[in-house]
């Protein structure tokens, strides 16, 4: 270990939580989004337990709907939003591009507070009746209807947006200002760029939520009519205004994690990305066409004819820069020094779970088939697998990839690998049998199902308890790591990223001197300093390398 | 009969098979890309596995015939999915001519139907083999949504909006039928069963129940007298406001120049937003109906302006555009 580093630079309460250390301040969102998921897990196991009989025998409806609520809520707002940008993008960005700090040391840290504080709101509306109107909070439900609480929900996550916001302006400022000398815009690496075309969707999507929710809240404090046809609203233009940043917000959970993907297969098939330019370019095409897709979610709602054909169209354009990144990413794999590290194991998972994903996307934007799928478990089941197959993988991949720069330690590889096979299994028992359940036509959020569906039900529940022991694991082990793990050295794999040119755990400055940089991206044959058998090629290489 | 774990539900209308045929092409389509890019990925993984602790990998930065295949293949492939999708969905959003009309309305957490007749049911739907069904849809609290899985059809029920959806039931049978939006506490429970008779069946469960609910056509017709519609709306088109007669379907000619269509959702917006669309040559006095008629009453009445689509159009016209070349 090194002898001075940014978590013993000083010590004390008042040390992390004025700090303005971006690796600290990634700390404390690793807490914090970590919270956020283990009470989104105990919502969701909760779920799986009540749905084993037909009849669910654990909760009442109200319960019921409170938990599936409760668990979308708490996920997507306070857990994979900000999961990889605020805590892996926070601590790597800096040391990626060779620079200090974020461009807003100070506005990095209000952040964090701000998504405390919209989060203590949520958790106070969890605690006083809870919220039972479906993380889509559609009106009239939210706006009239729901006797839940409603307000205190809605507030929390409007201010938690602000968050959002003044991170990814954060990362635009830092990524375009702070880059060391010689590392132009095409030695980034990949995780940047899908860092900087997230926050392009955050600062463009975040504020239409954040107005978005206000108005429903006002609709429901105040009787203004907004939404609620019988005060001349129309319940439309919510789904419309909600969708128009949440299905962007999908691009903000995956492109992040295809982020991470893209750093670790390079490195554990040690050779140079294969199209890079076309990977860069794809994040930055999902974040732009990511913007008008959103009323596919609304095919069956009453939306005119033309409307519904022209977003089907273009959800079919945006699926293509998704392809061309598991393409590409694949490839990557030919003729590389493949090992089966960790990192690398949950990134093949990625790329299976997520082309499952991405795939049964192609199901739902078809606009005949869609008339049956949608709002059954198809989509549930589609969701998870971007969502946890996809990003949950991403960004338990990442932590393990980046433990040993954060913490300076190793993990238990053994054990960790056992893990990452579990969560692969537990996962795909959990959420493939949905596929069928929803085109047999069991419709989303019931506490209660036909009999006939009991038994694929049955077997999601088995696979939600061996995927909940595939994430107990990790929390197990990585804790236990930061005191008894081995000492990591700055770059154990080793990669190439400038991350891995400093300290592990690196200094509050990051850098000893202000890095040069002189190396094209994932190049391992001419970095003499990596001390591997560098020129050396296994065989002539083929293409326009 | 389906064995015990089927992996499509009963095909019960016209609707069925090209939902489950495009659930085919799809699935094969992917299933390809799924086997291949995952086989590929596996051999890869064995073959080019690390032999020494030194070793790297051959640089290979890229291949932009490779990158140009996948986008266009992949484009090429997706266009397909979309235009045949977008067929079948057109094919379901404009219901045939000589439809049956069954009114739907949810309500938190009940369907409530009313057929043809006047026939009332709850959580129950009765319809004939062979005919073309249309449900009318509304709601009056929340969104819900009617879904019959057998027939691979559903559909929104937007408060403030009618909705309609329509099929042809092909196999007799009992079917379920869900609420698929999520609308409170009780949605998992809002739902109940379709059942597809043979037609002679249908008619005489039709006229062996009748007699339970009143004609919409009939309590229509009163409500338009009770209501006072009829003061104005008179037949013969000399009243302050236009005549109702022959205006169901037909183009009507408005105020601004435009004209629309005087379908179901026109005659509600007519009622409850008199004033958002004026008939040319009339001037806007009606008063608002909103929260003087539950959903029913305007149902009734909606069926009762219908009927009056068969009467004669007054000779001095109500606003209704000249035939154009198409009917």
């Amino acid at each position: 270990m090194p002898r001075d580093h940014y978590l013993n630079a000083t010590y004390g309460i008042r040390s992390w939580l004025l700090t303005t250390d971006h690796k600290r301040i990634a700390l404390l969102y690793l807490a914090s989004v970590t919270f956020f998921f283990f009470i989104g897990g105990t919502f969701a196991s909760l779920i799986r337990i009540h749905l084993l009989t037909p009849n669910g025998f654990l909760v009442t409806p109200e319960m019921y709907n409170r938990l599936f609520t409760m668990h979308g809520v708490a996920m997507i707002f306070f857990f994979l939003i900000p999961s990889i940008p605020a805590v892996l993008g926070n601590f790597l960005i800096p040391i990626m591009i060779g620079a200090k700090d974020l461009a807003f040391p100070k506005i990095n840290l209000l952040s964090w507070y701000i998504y405390l504080i919209g989060g203590s709101f949520v958790l106070y509306s969890f605690m006083t009746g809870g919220l039972d109107t479906g993380w889509t909070f559609y009106t009239p439900l939210s706006s009239v209807y729901s006797n839940s609480a409603v307000t205190p929900a809605v507030i929390g996550i409007f201010i938690n947006g602000f968050s959002s916001i003044l991170t990814g302006l954060n990362f635009i400022v830092t990524v375009h200002t702070m880059r060391a000398p010689g590392m132009t815009w095409f030695r980034l690496p990949l995780f940047v760029w899908a860092h900087y075309a997230t926050s392009l969707v955050m600062i463009l999507g975040t504020p239409v939520i954040a107005i978005t929710l206000l108005l429903a809240g006002l609709e429901r404090m105040f009787h203004l009519g907004f939404f609620n046809p019988a005060l001349g609203g129309d319940p439309i233009l919510f789904q419309h205004l909600f969708w128009f940043y949440s299905h962007p917000a999908v691009y903000i959970m995956i492109l992040p994690a295809m982020g991470v993907i893209s750093e670790i297969i390079p490195t554990f098939a040690r050779k140079p990305i294969f199209g890079y330019s076309f990977i860069a370019g794809s994040s930055i095409a999902i974040a732009v066409i990511g913007f008008v897709v959103w009323a596919h979610h609304m095919f069956l709602t009453g939306e005119a004819t033309y409307a519904a054909i022209a977003f089907s169209f273009l959800s079919y354009v945006v699926a293509i820069p998704s392809a061309i990144k598991v393409f590409n990413w694949t490839s990557t794999l030919y003729k590389g020094s493949i090992s089966y590290d960790t990192p690398m194991l949950y990134a093949l998972g990625f790329i299976g779970l997520f082309l499952v994903g991405g795939l049964t996307g192609l199901f739902l934007a078809c606009l005949g088939l869609d008339i049956h799928i949608h709002d059954t478990y198809f989509v549930v089941a589609h969701f998870h697998y971007i969502m946890v197959g996809g990003a949950v993988m991403g960004y338990v991949g990442g932590l393990h990839f980046w433990w040993p720069k954060i913490t300076g330690k190793l993990y238990p590889e053994f054990l960790a690998r056992i893990a990452a096979v579990t969560l692969f299994i537990g996962f795909n028992l959990t959420f493939f049998p949905q596929f069928i359940l929803g085109y047999l036509g069991m419709p989303r959020r019931y506490h209660t199902y036909p009999p006939e569906f009991q038994v694929l039900n049955v077997m999601s529940t088995a696979g939600s308890s061996i995927l909940a022991l595939g994430y107990l694991l990790p929390m197990c082990y990585l804790v236990w790591s930061m005191r008894y793990g081995k000492i990591a050295g700055p770059n154990p794999w080793p990669a190439t990223g400038l991350e891995w040119k400093t300290d592990s755990p690196p200094l509050t400055e990051n850098f000893h001197v202000t890095p040069h940089v002189d190396w094209e991206p994932y190049d391992f044959k001419n970095r003499k300093d990596l001390g591997l058998e560098a020129g050396a090629p296994l065989a002539p290489a083929h293409g326009d390398d | 009969m389906q064995s015990q774990l089927p992996l499509y539900p009963d095909q019960a209308s016209n609707f069925a098979p090209h939902v489950d045929a495009l659930m085919l092409f799809i699935s094969a389509i992917c299933l390809f890309f799924a086997v291949a890019v995952t086989a590929t990925v596996i051999f890869f993984f064995f073959k080019y596995r690390r032999k020494t602790p030194g070793e790297v990998g051959v640089p290979i930065h890229g291949n932009a015939i490779l990158e140009t295949a996948w986008i266009v293949v992949p484009l090429f492939l997706a266009m397909g999915m979309f235009a045949w999708g977008a067929v079948v969905y057109v094919d379901f959003r404009n219901s045939p001519k000589d439809t049956l009309d069954i009114y739907v309305i949810g309500k938190q957490w009940m369907w409530k139907v009313q057929q043809p007749n006047g026939l009332r049911e709850i959580n129950e739907l009765h319809v004939p083999i062979g005919r073309n069904v249309r449900l009318v849809m509304a709601s009056e609290d929340v969104i819900h949504d009617f879904f019959v899985p057998a027939f691979r059809v559903k559909m929104d029920v937007v408060p403030g909006h009618y909705n309609t959806m329509w099929f042809r039931p092909t196999v007799a049978g009992r079917y379920h039928f869900f609420c698929a939006q999520y609308c409170g506490t009780n949605h998992s429970v809002m739902g109940g069963w379709v059942t597809v008779m043979e037609p002679s069946e249908y008619a005489a469960w039709l006229s062996g129940s009748s007699g339970s609910g009143e004609n919409p056509v009939v309590a229509g017709e009163k409500l338009f007298v009770e209501k006072a519609c009829s003061t104005c709306h008179m037949p013969d088109g000399k009243g302050r406001a236009p005549s109702l007669n022959g205006m169901y379907n037909n183009k009507i000619l408005l105020a601004d120049g435009s004209t629309v269509t005087a379908d179901d959702a026109y005659i509600r917006e007519s009622i409850l937003q008199p004033n958002a669309k004026i008939v040319a040559g009339f001037q806007p006095v009606m008063p608002t109906f909103q929260g003087q008629l539950t959903e029913e009453q305007i149902l009734a009445l909606t069926a009762y302006i219908k009927s009056l689509q068969a009467q004669p159009v007054p000779a001095t016209g109500s606003g209704i555009a000249p035939a154009s070349g198409k009917k």
